[in-house]
């Protein structure tokens, strides 16, 4: 298993067996993750953080992953103050980017925009979120946090709830599930349902999903319910957004009706499609989600920056 | 007596058995003619057949054409079939095959790829499937349904 200098482009790109050494690589960092150990493992290292879309959760988790590993961050946040407003291209600031620095994380509103930076620099890219395409890490920080609550996927029923159809997780997510063997039930509105394609990749790799569009029924037996933002921002038309946009609430009254050890996953930000109340039950589980990317990411850029042992 | 409607080549390339209405997408695709080429080309459409009831016929003089450039003609004609000529006579006859990956050919139909915008790249799709082609663009990994109408 080669980790060194490999770009992290979409989860595809790794064997079962190379997810769970990530997963696996990711468990030892907690306490250096938590700040109750240091670690110098990427010293003199540079991290280049191009983000030329909004994020907060995945831009400051990897930064402060590279952080807590001793290494140092490097970064355009916003394109308004960078050479791309005067109109450069993506591969004059990668390859610049690529000179200045050990590793390129990057976050573009266009689809392939990882893989074209990729094949521009020498040093490993790791994909942030490409338009409506691969978000790699996301999906491997969502595999950590239900091997982590769950002990297993395999057999688990989980529920994709939301927009699947433009939302970038969920894509990169049930093909990963149904690598591993879950049981899957997507649940959306008709207009946003999981593309055929991911369906059939599912079908492929073994899996069974049901698709439906009453939450209610889907929520009895499951294990996991994975929830999603409707997001605005990818709607052409904000007609379309406007009729959809609120069609699912998780709340109290509807975790009533689930297992009482089913765990809630979000993969933030959410407007209104959880409502606060669930925060304190035991269901919800987005927020160590969200503090489990710091993990995954330190693993990752440990495995491919060939970080000392400690 | 049979009545030919195109004279038979001395020497060059006979683009055979590619699916009616096709052809000039074929010489697109080839890049034929070429700028400042002296060689005749000629295009027989609907021409009647046993195998397909109608196709089309291409005929390139005086240029014999590598398979390699010749293969990527199967993203619209995955039955064609190429005939080197050399007076009169066929010396080689090949079928088209996908070669593994398809580069600056067609656009990708998905408007917010990459390879859609100002980037110094081609666009590059891989060959998932040969007969009924099916391509998988290399940056968004979008599938285009309908290939003829993406050619570039």
């Amino acid at each position: 298993m080669e980790f060194r200098n490999r770009d992290i482009i979409s989860i595809k790109d790794f064997s079962k067996e190379e997810i769970l050494h990530i997963i696996k690589t990711a468990k030892k960092f907690i306490p250096f993750a938590e700040g109750k150990k240091y670690s110098d493992a990427l010293r003199g290292k540079i991290l280049s953080s191009l983000f030329f879309e909004p994020s907060t959760r995945t831009r400051l988790s990897f930064e402060s992953a590279m952080h807590r590993l001793g290494g140092s961050v490097i970064g355009v946040v916003e394109t308004t103050t960078s050479s791309v407003k005067k109109g450069e291209t993506l591969s004059d600031t990668v390859r610049m980017a690529d000179a200045y620095s050990d590793v390129i994380v990057l976050r573009h509103s266009q689809e392939g925009a990882a893989r074209l930076a990729a094949e521009f620099a020498e040093h490993p890219v790791i994909n942030a979120g490409d338009g409506a395409g691969h978000h790699p890490t996301q999906c491997l920080l969502d595999l950590f946090t239900i091997l982590n609550e769950k002990k297993r996927i395999e057999g688990l029923n989980i529920v994709l709830l939301g927009d699947l159809k433009y939302g970038r997780t969920v894509h990169s997510l049930a093909y990963a599930l149904a690598l591993f063997g879950a049981n899957l039930t997507f649940v959306s509105p008709k207009t946003l349902e999981m593309p055929k394609e991911v369906v059939k990749e599912c079908k492929n790799l073994g899996a069974k999903p049901k698709s439906t569009t009453v939450l209610e029924k889907a929520i009895k037996d499951a294990d996991v319910l994975y929830v999603t933002r409707i997001q605005k921002e990818r709607f052409p038309d904000p007609e379309e957004y406007n009729k959809v946009a609120s069609s699912y609430r998780v709340d109290l009254s509807l975790l009533s009706k689930a297992k009482r050890n089913m765990i809630v996953m979000h993969p933030l930000p959410r407007v209104t499609e959880i409502a606060p109340e669930v925060d304190k039950t035991p269901h919800a589980v987005y927020f160590k989600q969200a503090f489990n990317g710091i993990l995954v990411r330190m693993a990752i850029l440990h495995l491919i920056l060939g970080g000392k042992t400690r | 007596m049979k009545e030919l409607r195109v004279q038979p080549i001395k020497n060059g390339t006979v683009i055979d058995h590619i699916p009616a209405g096709m052809a000039l997408k074929v010489l697109h695709i080839l890049g034929i003619p070429h700028k400042g080429a002296e060689s005749i080309v000629s295009v027989a459409m609907n021409v009647r057949s046993k195998i397909m009831g109608k196709k089309d016929i291409v005929k390139v003089e005086d240029r014999e054409l590598e398979p390699k450039e010749v293969d990527k003609i199967a993203l619209i004609a995955p039955r064609a079939t190429i005939n080197i000529i050399r007076d009169y006579e066929v010396v080689e006859k090949h079928r088209v095959k996908l070669p593994k990956e398809v580069i600056g050919i067609l656009k990708c139909p998905n408007p917010t790829c990459i390879s859609n915008s100002n980037e110094p790249i081609e666009s590059r799709f891989i060959v998932i499937n040969d007969n009924p082609p099916r391509l998988r663009c290399y940056y968004c990994e979008r599938e285009p349904d309908d290939i003829a109408s993406r050619i570039i």
